[in-house]
């Protein structure tokens, strides 16, 4: 039984789909979307290292390491968006964020 | 073989289940615990296709930095999370066939794609044989030569993203007396030290 590249695309592909489905069920909770969001990302990474070595090319490595590093910059500012926020409204309900609409 | 088709089921399986206890979790405590274990077997995964430096680096960046912040904001909100989970199944019916549906198209393409028989002539950096070049030394060769503005370009975002996270969450309270260096720098010796000539046999007035 030889492990190919479309095993690790299912991988992928379910882990991504996960993601999009846990947006889609906890949308009143930030932290639980940020998570999210954090899956999807990772799923790209599967997706990029599995082209990568089964393709033989490095250089989709290079990328998925790009992808890694915009994944922690973007949960760093997330969380610190919604530390900030908790501060000032005492709640990370999504509903509440909606200052915008006047 | 079937060791690695062995690992692969056990990786992917974990991975796959800790995907699904994430968003499934009712404290969000559990949600974060089980993003570490499904990021440790995304790692374990990446170990089984070759890549050990992006595995050890998942690791260290996903378990060791972003899911200890996580944990962290998690614990210090003050925040009524079973309020907040209140609705999930009213959304379960579309967003479960939104869900189905996507996984329905990616795993069709998966099924279907076919690789490009001249693929090989458009590779831009070859893998070299594990056995001579490891994987670290392999990727270093590339990322510090040919892709050195994206590893800056990287070093860029992690510096722009430390900046705004600090100048997001810092605080001046007002009742608390900070150090001013620059006021410290300007004193001088006139404005420091008074020097009082005093009579002998005499006081201070």
């Amino acid at each position: 039984m030889i492990i190919g590249l479309g095993h690790y695309l299912s991988v992928a592909a379910i882990v991504f789909t996960l993601g999009v489905l846990g947006i889609f069920l906890n949308r009143k909770n930030v932290i639980i979307i940020l998570m999210s969001i954090e899956l999807i990302l990772l799923s790209v990474n599967i997706n990029l290292v599995a082209f990568s070595t089964f393709l033989g090319d490095i250089v989709g490595q290079v990328y998925a390491l790009i992808v890694l590093t915009v994944a922690a910059a973007e949960s760093a500012i997330g969380l610190a968006i919604l530390v900030a926020y908790f501060r000032n409204r005492g709640s990370i309900a999504v509903e509440d964020i909606d200052l915008l609409k006047g | 073989m079937t060791l690695q088709a062995i690992f692969f089921y056990l990786f992917g399986g974990i991975t796959v289940a800790s995907a699904v206890m994430v968003i499934a979790a009712r404290n969000p405590v559990h949600s974060v615990l089980f993003l570490i274990l499904a990021f440790v077997n995304a790692a374990g995964l990446f170990v089984l296709m070759g890549a050990e430096f992006l595995a050890m680096i998942l690791i260290v960046v996903y378990v060791g930095a972003v899911a200890v912040l996580f944990l962290f904001v998690v614990m210090m909100l003050d925040v009524d999370f079973a309020t907040l989970r209140r609705g999930v199944l009213s959304y379960l019916p579309i967003g479960g066939l939104i869900g189905a549906v996507l996984l329905v198209e990616l795993l069709a393409i998966v099924g279907a794609y076919a690789i490009v028989p001249d693929v090989t002539k458009a590779i831009a950096a070859p893998i070299p044989p594990p056995n001579e070049i490891p994987n670290t030394q392999a990727l270093g060769l590339v990322l510090y030569t040919h892709y050195v503005y994206f590893f800056q370009g990287a070093g860029i975002i992690l510096l722009v993203a430390m900046i705004g996270a600090i100048v997001l969450t810092l605080q001046h309270k007002p009742n608390v007396r900070r150090q001013m260096i620059a006021e410290q720098v300007a004193r001088h010796k006139a404005s420091a030290i008074d020097i009082v000539k005093v009579k002998p046999g005499q006081g201070l007035p």
